[in-house]
């Protein structure tokens, strides 16, 4: 969609920065994997392009579909070599999920995440706002949900449950 | 002039590590990675039994994180010693598994599991923790990325030993029940493995004492709020050598489709 004419040899890292813009989380559709912070580096070295990518969490199982679907978007610029990398450092936290993007997951329903801050190992769970109303009087009803980013909520002011992204 | 600063150890790669270190570090890798494979086949067990649709969906999320920790710890042993993840999984009987016993005992009921599984979260999360000071990078970095998941895996564990321990009276006397049973298992999982003494002198991985010893004091305060009674006693005198008949049929399960197709691609 980006530039499906430019020659291999023209490939810069912003035409593969934004053909990965478009490729959208496989679980959470409104958002893509870049507005997720899971794409870390491209690089393009003579037609050749090296995209480094970090999963958001270990067992998640779209992880095939995200590195196929990366391969997928960097061919449709007419590269044929193409490799991904995956890495773990630094850890994926959802402070890398873009401004913009939270306010989509907002308007899809979702909660967006909390500041992870520093404190990992806690019994509390973060404060979190009803992606509706704005309240923060909500209350839990599942501490994981439909997907493993994801956990449940009920609002106590305008009663609707919803989905919270985890704070990671 | 050099730097006034405190000698900090380098940090080590694959290729620094003595032929010993790796020999002990493949271990206990393998370890940590069965302890999670039969714990998460134990919890997958509830899909579609569980209490209720939540509790259904919350174990198999927990189940899946635990897999993923698994690979990731297997990833670390094929960078050693070539093995694949796959293999090691499913074309290992029971004698060659080293996981604990407090992970294959079968699954009992939700009292039972909720228990275990908090037990065990609170080792894992304690563990982790520790692991992230390791000198050999690739683990450390693997324990910054699981530590994350499991804190979420203990809230939601420690929530439940408290809503059984302080609600019902049944309830309550099922906690204590898989307390009483499962209480001398957990002395295993502090056990040093093969070799182990000159990882923790390296600062590859911690002293499995002091990482009981925080377990101890987080879990009992937790247990006693949550009005339960840590039973008397010594653990159970195990090695990850031993196992009980239930490993045998969970494995016998767990690998039989991988078994009957060897040469699959995709399954």
């Amino acid at each position: 969609m980006t530039a499906p004419h430019t020659h291999p040899s023209r490939i810069t890292p912003q035409h593969v920065w934004d053909a990965l813009s478009l490729v959208p989380d496989p679980e959470i559709p409104v958002v893509s994997i870049t507005d997720m912070g899971m794409v870390r580096e491209v690089e393009v070295q003579e037609g050749q392009v090296s995209v480094t990518f970090t999963p958001t969490f270990s067992g998640c199982p779209a992880l095939h579909v995200i590195r196929q679907s990366i391969v997928d978007a960097v061919r449709d610029l007419g590269v044929q070599d193409v490799t991904v990398h995956s890495t773990l450092t630094p850890p994926w936290t959802t402070d890398w999920i873009q401004e913009d993007a939270r306010e989509r997951l907002r308007q899809y329903g979702i909660a967006p995440p909390a500041p992870a801050g520093d404190q990992l190992i806690t019994l509390d769970p973060e404060p979190t706002r009803c992606p509706r109303c704005h309240s923060l009087n909500v209350r839990m009803t599942a501490s994981f949900g439909p997907t493993l980013c994801k956990r449940l909520y009920v609002c106590d002011a305008c009663k609707e449950p919803f989905e919270g992204f985890k704070s990671v | 002039m050099t730097s006034p600063s405190a000698p900090s150890r380098p940090a080590l790669t694959a290729d620094t590590l003595t032929d010993t270190q790796k020999r002990a570090l493949i271990t206990r890798l393998q370890a940590l990675a069965d302890d999670e494979i039969i714990l998460a086949h134990r919890d997958s067990e509830w899909t579609g039994h569980a209490p209720i649709l939540e509790e259904d969906i919350a174990l198999a999320n927990i189940a899946q994180d635990e897999i993923g920790h698994a690979l990731m710890y297997l990833t670390l042993r094929e960078q050693l010693d070539g093995q694949q993840a796959d293999q090691l999984t499913f074309f290992r009987g029971p004698r060659e598994y080293t996981n604990v016993q407090l992970v294959e005992l079968p699954k009992g009921d939700w009292a039972f599991t909720m228990l275990r599984q908090y037990l065990y979260d609170a080792f894992e999360a304690l563990y982790l923790d520790a692991l992230r000071a390791s000198t050999y990078a690739p683990l450390a970095e693997v324990a910054n990325k699981a530590v994350r998941e499991e804190k979420f895996h203990l809230q939601h564990t420690a929530l439940w030993v408290e809503r059984l321990g302080l609600g019902t009276e049944e309830s309550r006397r099922r906690l204590q029940d898989a307390l009483n049973t499962q209480w001398a298992y957990t002395s295993q999982l502090f056990q040093p493995t093969d070799g182990e003494a000159e990882l923790i002198a390296a600062g590859i991985t911690p002293d499995p004492a002091a990482v009981h010893a925080r377990w101890d004091g987080l879990v009992r305060a937790h247990l006693d709020r949550s009005g339960l009674q840590v039973p008397a006693g010594d653990g159970h005198p195990f090695t990850r050598a031993q196992h009980s008949e239930a490993l045998l049929y969970l494995l016998t399960e767990m690998q039989s489709t991988a078994r009957e197709h060897a040469d699959a691609q995709v399954w």
